[in-house]
């Protein structure tokens, strides 16, 4: 870890005029992820402005019947919320699947989106890797790498990391909208869908978010309703990210949406992959993995997808 | 005392501590963090600086420069020493790659430089900060199941009795599969550590992780050319072993390096990413068995032929350990081949051997007991066997395995368990039944101990230690016991290179050979009090010596007796095969869409002679069992190929189990007795509870999906396409 300089405002616009000010400043959660990195050397913040100051760690209800959350209200917190177990039960179960209770009781919405990959090359400053050091190649990619974790679709040549989040692939399915201020002062909304980038050739850039913008809170729309459900798939019971997760929202008639997560970049969910739900687990995926590019060790995914949707299909 | 004949009886069999259950005596210290672990040594070391490695980069290679200018400048740093700056150190008892010193890299992680610093982040900052230079080594073939078909058949069997051959090509059922186990992890939760003091350049103390006092002791010694005599060693709690800490690691030496180049005492505990390729592993085996069987069940042949890697000069998993003893059989033949690899140093881990052999050979078992459409607990017990199946005239000194079978099924509900692929189902899982026979030798060592009635305490020295294990417990019952006082007078004093060398913990041979150090001593004691007093053979009892009509109370006598002695083990025990048997039983849920597999109830039936104390046996049998489930579902060392490392190496990606994967567990003990195997006719019970417990996974997991699976850990990946369509 590198020195660095520290400071706590009080409110969200001297947050972002600070980090409009000082150069490499990076905000601060729970620091459950941005720590480690610090610790590796993957990040090397010069000055960190710590938000946990700043409010923001309320669930309100909107105008439409949805529901804002601070980005400071924890994990923890939010998946025990009554409204968000009442009504968005595909959330309360993501986040309850994902990490430890410790780990959630400090893990926040903003820095759970936000979150960084958990490629085990990205992790081990040793190694290449074109997120960490643009330019040095793909660790993951070379012959015999490990690469079994690691994404199937919306790769590139240059990366094929997931994104790891568990709760990301919740909102995603619930069309949630993330509201942020700019480093000039300006409010802005980002629909979650939007908030991730695909690697492409420049894996270092990540999301949508400009530098030095802060998420002030994650909007849901009104309940959806229908069936919901999250499975995620690991190798031990817990404490283990999703070899492949699936978020499902099915309505009576058996429509519905569903969002995947541990195959690709990004909460992966296509609404043309949505439509084929009433046809069932194959139909849904040969749309949404159309285009896979998986690796000799990853490619189990594509079955293991859809053999999970169809579980859940039959129980929804 | 020399062990030379078989015990009859002796005081143990009237035995009032020894044998009944005991919390451990250490444990208030625990749980109340007061334990100093070697890395807390504030009461001892206060001053101690922050040591800090730097582990290559590469798989293997050389160093061609390293500039450590700036780790040198940065804030708070007192020292920097880098392996160039010293020739390569000697090595010690078995370490195969150098621990540092010089320009080669042998594997990933090999300490090349140490930084000592005023805090912690100071130190780890710094090292980092320094800049090295590689020319990497040729790319190797690390492809092990290549490497296993090129000398498959070659060199002279390690056993080899009766006509194989004919015994293949004459039985009426005849099993043949390949099986493949990865490299593990030891994974224990306090990474290696070591508090140094070398601040003179002089005599040296070192508050170390270390399973074995003497070994280390004498191993830094010869690591660092320097007299024994001034070196002190003390490891009194061991955050976990699993065999990681038999020998001397880099921890000790940085921190020794460090200490010395700063002129203060320096801590240094490994990072846990440097643990999986810094120290040593498990290696991965291929194994071919080929089992041979006549229709009543009976074995014709078994020929068990397997392979694994390790650094030239090193040993790699001998996954046969088990197979020329553990069953029956008119024919056999074992073959390990032990290929050389640039890879990170493979070593023992829990149960060396038997505990990847059986993951192969109880499988293997499982298929022919269904080609021969037997129930596989019927066919184990028929191919039980009471002499070495390789030399007749050596019979076991005690073995209870068909008693474990029986116990075990009985106990489990095997005669209700699923019968057929798919026959029982929870929901979307489906459930399956398993078994597997668990053995493991019984190594004894020796091992001494000092005694001392001060006072009408009495205190144990010895340099035993507790790596989580419950030695401060057993042997404080042993002594307690011995001298006919209670548990609450005795004090225990281990784990020091001042006090008589033990066996030290490892091989399951602690606790056997440690106790029986231990009880020497206090017989040489009780001999002394007895002279002192001038008592014909007294009796101990109940805080007394009694001899005729003389009743003395221990603790009125007023001066210090102290006595001094070993357990040394005769040559009588070579007549005789000894070892600790078992039998495992799980229920494992399949999910049949998913292939995720989740075990939800086992059962482990030990023989294992005198069990000392149930509390602290339990756990360590438990303990076997969860690491089995790890073994059976999740763990692998990752090996990338290319670069010659393990890529997961951390504890978010080496998946040991946790606690939501582990069900009810139950342990019965037989109430076995080995008078060959040791005075408290004890053996050891630590390894034997891992051993056969991942292919009893395996089996049941078949038995769930009838869907054989070869290849640990039995992850979805390697049958998916298998399971059910949908
Ligand atoms: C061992 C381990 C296991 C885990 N397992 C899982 C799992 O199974 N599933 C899962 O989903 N997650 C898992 N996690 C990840 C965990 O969920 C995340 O670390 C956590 O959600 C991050 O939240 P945080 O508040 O601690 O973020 P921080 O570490 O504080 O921040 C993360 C990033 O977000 C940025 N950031 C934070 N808040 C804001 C804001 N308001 N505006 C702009 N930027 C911001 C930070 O600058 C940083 O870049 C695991 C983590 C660990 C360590
Ligand atoms: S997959 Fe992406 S994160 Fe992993 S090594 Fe390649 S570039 Fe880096």
């Amino acid at each position: 870890m590198r020195a660095f300089s520290y400071e706590k405002p009080a409110n969200p616009s001297e947050a972002v005029a600070r980090a409009a000010e000082v150069e490499g400043a990076k905000f601060l959660a729970g620091g459950t992820n941005l720590l480690d990195l610090m610790k590796h050397e993957i990040e090397a913040p010069a000055h960190v402005i710590d938000v946990n100051g700043l409010g923001l760690d309320e669930v309100t209800e909107t105008e439409d019947g949805g529901l804002r959350i601070g980005t400071l209200v924890t994990n923890t917190a939010l998946s025990a919320h009554p409204r968000i177990r009442r009504d968005y039960p595909v959330l309360t179960r993501a986040i309850a699947a994902g990490a430890t209770g410790q780990l959630r009781n400090k893990a926040t919405t903003g820095g759970n989106l936000l979150q960084r990959t958990r490629c085990p090359y990205f992790f081990d400053t040793n190694m290449p890797c074109n997120k960490r050091s643009p330019g040095s190649g793909c660790g993951a990619l070379t012959e015999g790498a490990f690469s079994r974790q690691l994404g199937v679709i919306g790769t590139s040549s240059s990366c094929i990391a997931t994104h790891p989040s568990d709760m990301a692939v919740a909102m995603r399915v619930l069309d949630a909208i993330v509201e942020t201020v700019t480093p000039s002062g300006m409010t802005r909304e980002i629909a979650v869908e939007d908030l991730h980038l695909l690697p492409g050739d420049t894996p270092e850039r990540e999301t949508a978010l400009m530098p030095g913008e802060l998420i002030t809170h994650v909007r849901l729309p009104a309940p959806v309703g229908g069936t919901q459900a999250y499975h995620k798939v690991r190798d031990r019971a817990s404490y283990a990210f999703a070899l492949v997760s699936v978020a499902l929202v099915r309505q009576a008639d058996g429509t519905g949406r569903v969002a995947l997560g541990g195959v690709a970049p990004k909460p992966w969910r296509r609404a043309d992959a949505d439509a084929q739900l009433p046809n069932g687990a194959a139909a849904v995926m040969s749309v949404l993995l159309d285009g896979a590019t998986p690796t000799e060790e990853n490619a189990f995914k594509l079955t293991l997808a859809e053999r999970t949707l169809a579980a859940m299909l039959k129980e929804a | 005392m020399k062990f030379n004949s078989p015990v009859e009886t002796n005081l143990f069999d009237d035995a009032k501590i020894i044998g009944k259950p005991t919390q451990r005596v250490d444990g208030p210290l625990k749980v109340t963090g007061t334990a100093p672990y070697a890395y807390e040594r504030n009461d001892a070391a206060p001053d101690a600086l922050y040591g800090y490695p730097l582990g290559a980069a590469i798989g293997h290679g050389r160093i061609t420069a390293m500039d450590a200018e700036a780790a040198r400048n940065a804030p708070g740093v007192r020292a920097v020493v880098t392996t160039l700056d010293i020739d390569p150190l000697e090595k010690g008892m078995n370490n195969v790659a150098r621990l540092f010193g010089g320009n080669e890299v042998q594997h990933y992680h090999q300490a090349i430089a140490v930084v000592v610093a005023e805090t912690f982040e100071q130190a780890r900052a710094a090292a980092a900060r320094i800049d090295v230079t590689y020319e990497e080594g040729e790319a190797a073939d690390l492809d092990l199941d290549a490497a296993f078909r090129r000398v498959e058949g070659s060199g002279e069997p390690d056993t080899l009795f009766g006509d194989v051959d004919a015994a293949f090509r004459d039985a009426a059922v005849v099993t043949d599969q390949m099986y493949h186990t990865p490299g593990e992890s030891h994974t224990m939760m306090e990474p290696h550590a070591s508090t140094v003091d070398w601040s003179d350049g002089g005599d040296m103390t070192v508050w170390t992780s270390n399973q074995m006092i003497n070994w280390n002791h004498q191993s830094i010694a010869t690591t660092f050319g320097i007299e024994p005599e001034r070196i002190r060693v003390e490891s009194p709690y061991v955050g976990g072993g699993f065999g990681a800490k038999l020998w001397l690691r880099a921890d000790a030496v940085l921190a020794a390096l460090g200490s010395r180049a700063a002129g203060v005492p320096v801590k240094l505990a490994l990072p846990r990413p440097m643990v999986m390729n810094n120290t040593t592993h498990r290696s991965a085996t291929v194994q071919r068995i080929r089992l041979a069987a006549n229709p009543d069940g009976t074995l014709k042949g078994i020929w068990h032929e397997a392979a694994a890697y390790c650094l030239p000069g090193g040993r790699g998993e001998n996954a046969t350990a088990q197979t020329p003893i553990f069953y029956a059989g008119e024919t056999r033949r074992v073959k390990n081949h032990v290929l050389d690899m640039p890879l990170p140093e493979t070593a023992d881990m829990r149960a060396p051997g038997e505990a990847s052999g059986l993951m192969a050979l109880e499988i293997a078992m499982d298929e022919m007991a269904e080609a021969l459409e037997m129930d596989p607990v019927r066919f184990r017990i028929i191919n039980d066997t009471q002499v070495n199946p390789s030399d007749p005239d050596i019979p076991f000194s005690d073995r209870h395995f068909v008693e474990c079978l029986e116990r075990g099924a009985e106990a489990f509900g095997w005669a209700e368990r699923n019968t057929s692929a798919g026959g029982r189902r929870d929901g979307d899982w489906l459930i399956g039944h398993g078994v597997a026979g668990a053995y493991r030798g019984a190594l004894v060592l020796p091992s001494g101990a000092r005694a001392i009635l001060d006072g009408g305490k009495l205190i144990i020295e010895t340099d035993m230690t507790d790596i989580g294990t419950g030695s401060y417990t057993i042997i404080a019952q042993t002594a307690a016991e011995t001298m006919g006082m209670s548990l609450d007078d005795v004090e225990m004093r281990m784990a020091h290179s001042a006090y008589p060398v033990s066996s030290g913990s490892g091989g399951q041979f602690g606790a056997p050979s440690s106790t029986s150090g231990v009880y020497a001593a206090c017989m040489a004691l009780r001999e002394k009090i007895a002279g002192n007093l001038g008592l014909q053979d007294p009796t101990f009892a109940d805080g007394n010596v009694v001899s005729g009509e003389t009743r003395m109370s221990l603790s009125d006598i007023n001066e210090e007796v102290s006595a001094e002695d070993a357990i040394e083990w005769g040559d009588f025990q070579d007549g005789y095969a000894m070892g600790t048997f078992g039998a495992h039983f799980v229920e494992v849920g399949v999910h049949a869409y998913t292939g995720e597999t989740r075990v939800r109830r086992m059962l482990a039936v030990c023989d294992a002679g005198r069990i000392l104390n149930p509390v602290t046996a339990r756990s360590q049998v438990i303990g076997g069992m969860v690491m089995g489930v790890g073994a059976a579902l999740s763990e692998d060392m990752a090996l990338d190929r290319g670069r010659g490392f393990f890529a997961n190496h951390d504890m978010a990606s080496y998946e040991v189990a946790v606690h939501a994967d582990i069900p009810d567990q139950q342990v019965i003990f037989l109430d076995t007795l080995d008078g060959v195997a040791t005075p408290l006719k004890a053996k050891g019970v630590g390894e034997l509870g891992l051993c056969g417990a991942a292919p009893a996974v395996a089996n049941a997991m078949y038995n769930a999906t009838g869907i054989r699976v070869r290849d640990y850990p039995l992850t979805m990946d390697k049958f998916i396409d298998q399971l059910p369509s949908i």
